[in-house]
């Protein structure tokens, strides 16, 4: 695997005695999309800030592309683009001059061509002379993105970048963000919102209590913890399951107008044939037939519990 | 060394000056001015020379250690505390920048306003009374390091608050009794004995009586000394600041 973040047995211990990291090993490889899933407080922007250099790590590494991020801060963060979650952008400063500003502190090499680009692509264009104080939230979250990028960094990392933005603002950003992907930029971004990484992460980590859960390919995640249920409807009210079913993974709706059976959609034998064939021989009139599938956020709410109720599944 | 940086950061912060020019340069004048009425004019007329200057005279070099002194340390307090308080520190703290080059934009630039604002007052003060500076050289000396090291001393202030409160408490309760009682407004020879022991530690006696001689060759200690005095105190501002640097204090958790 080629990684170009590399983290090993993070920790950070606050100075409150918070633990918000506990010994986090994590490679994030080159050109992917990386969500990182997790409730609040579970240490998503702890673990970012640490590798971006606004966190003292309390023990542990990161090297980006082969730089340790505190000996060789200049040439890790040189890689790094960071947009915050919170909006924070001085509010007298005009579009231009804050993004010419962020790129002037990492290089003075001046590419005003490169910039326009930036916030043609952030539909900042015509905003570009705007206070900032005159933007709206949406248009201040490009703002922080066009920063990001000023400096056409390897590694982006977005901290929640679509927490209170607007739908079509989200689909937009989601565009980018593939576009990024596309030019062969790795992207980090942390979320709560699971259709944001159902949608557009290649690898999902779940974090919770300081400690990645779980580290997986999107599509293995889904098809290894993802159940899939045939939900059949009865034209009339069943009372109880058939006697036939008892023993097959099959639950009667509370109404009695429905069977739901359970199987694993990855296994050889599903027993659907089976079910169909039992259910034929009872006297039960189907009305409707329908299939469906645990979403990621049924993955992530059974492995956050569990997280907290037991140790960690496994590691990375 | 990431000059790129030092440079924008500078600029920045003076940009913000320049686009409040009027108010920048305005508030120190008339301030000045209204010192001059009051003390030099009217007060001062009453008053007898000291060592030989008249009294409108005596004052000026201590109202411009004033006014800078207050200048320098709200500058560069203000500069780095602002970021600090909207949150866009974040982006000094994630880029390929030192803590010193930081360090060289914020104070570079508190301590190029306070000093361009000295020079505003020198020249308000000779439309009042008939300014002679015998040793030009020295002057300049003691206004640039005076407003390198208290810019030094804003920076410091500027880390450690974390309110507005406590950005102005330094000032008002340190730095305005300093100046008054450093001999801006009388030499300290007037002060009953004991009181001119205590005077002679408070740090700002030697400031203005450094740069009160470069003009006039009259001071209360010697000019060597008050020199190696802002040395001493540029030195322990650099010290403190480098201390936060390994640290991370109040910027890094």
């Amino acid at each position: 695997m080629d990684s170009i973040i590399s983290i090993k047995r993070l920790t950070k211990v606050y100075d409150n005695g918070f633990q918000a990291l506990k010994g986090v090993d994590l490679e994030i490889e080159r050109g992917e999309i990386l969500a990182l899933l997790g409730p609040n407080g579970a240490g998503k922007t702890t673990l970012i800030s640490a590798v971006a250099g606004i966190v003292s790590a309390t023990s542990g590494t990161v090297t980006v592309d082969g730089h340790d991020n505190v000996k060789h801060y200049r040439k890790a963060r040189q890689l790094i683009g960071l947009v915050p979650q919170e909006l924070t952008l001085s509010s007298f400063e005009t579009v231009w001059n804050t993004v010419r500003f962020t790129r002037g502190l990492y290089t003075g090499k001046k590419n005003d061509a490169y910039l326009e680009q930036l916030l043609k692509d952030l539909s900042l264009w015509d905003k570009k002379d705007n206070q900032l104080r005159m933007l709206s939230g949406g248009m201040k979250r490009r703002v922080l993105i066009a920063k990001a990028l000023s400096h056409a960094p390897k590694v982006l990392f977005l901290d929640e970048p679509t927490a209170g933005v607007d739908v079509e603002l989200r689909k937009d950003m989601w565009r980018m963000i593939s576009k990024l992907r596309e030019s062969g930029v790795t992207i980090i971004l942390t979320t709560h919102y699971i259709e944001e990484a159902e949608d557009i992460a290649d690898r999902i980590g779940v974090i919770s209590g300081g400690e990645i859960l779980l580290i997986e390919d999107k599509t293995e995640l889904m098809q290894k913890l993802g159940k899939k249920q045939l939900i059949i409807e009865l034209k009339e009210p069943a009372n109880e399951v058939p006697a036939s079913l008892v023993g097959l993974d099959v639950e009667l709706s509370a109404a009695g107008t429905s069977l739901t059976y359970t199987y694993d959609a990855a296994a050889d034998a599903t027993g659907i044939t089976k079910l169909l064939n039992l259910l034929s021989e009872t006297q039960l009139q189907l009305k409707d037939l329908k299939t469906t599938q645990s979403s990621l956020e049924d993955i992530f709410v059974n492995l956050v519990q569990k997280g907290s109720k037991q140790k960690p599944l496994s590691e990375a | 060394m990431n000059f790129s940086a030092i440079k924008v950061i500078y600029r920045a912060e003076m940009m913000r000056a320049i686009n409040t020019l009027f108010q920048t340069l305005a508030s120190p004048v008339i301030s000045t001015s209204l010192y001059f009425i009051v003390f030099g004019s009217a007060i001062g007329s009453r008053i007898q020379t000291i060592d030989g200057i008249s009294y409108g005279l005596f004052i000026v070099p201590g109202l411009t250690m004033l006014t800078i002194l207050t200048q320098s340390i709200s500058n560069a307090s203000f500069g780095i505390f602002f970021p600090k308080f909207n949150g866009t520190i974040y982006e000094i703290l994630i880029a390929p920048l030192s803590f010193f080059e930081a360090l060289i934009g914020y104070v570079g630039a508190a301590a190029t306003k306070a000093f361009v604002i000295g020079c505003v007052i020198l020249l308000t003060a000779n439309l009042f009374v008939d300014l002679e500076i015998q040793h030009p050289i020295w002057m300049m000396t003691f206004l640039v390091l005076t407003c390198i090291s208290f810019s030094l001393f804003g920076f410091i202030i500027g880390l450690w608050a974390d309110s507005f409160e406590k950005l102005q408490i330094v000032p008002i309760l340190v730095i305005t009794p300093l100046v008054f009682l450093g001999g801006s407004f009388y030499s300290i020879s007037m002060l009953p004995p004991f009181w001119q022991t205590v005077s002679l530690f408070n740090p700002v006696v030697y400031l203005v009586s450094g740069f009160r001689w470069s003009f006039f060759e009259v001071s209360d200690v010697n000019v060597w000394t008050s020199l190696s005095m802002i040395f001493v105190f540029l030195a322990i501002c650099l010290t403190i600041v480098s201390l936060m640097f390994k640290t991370g204090y109040k910027l890094k958790d």
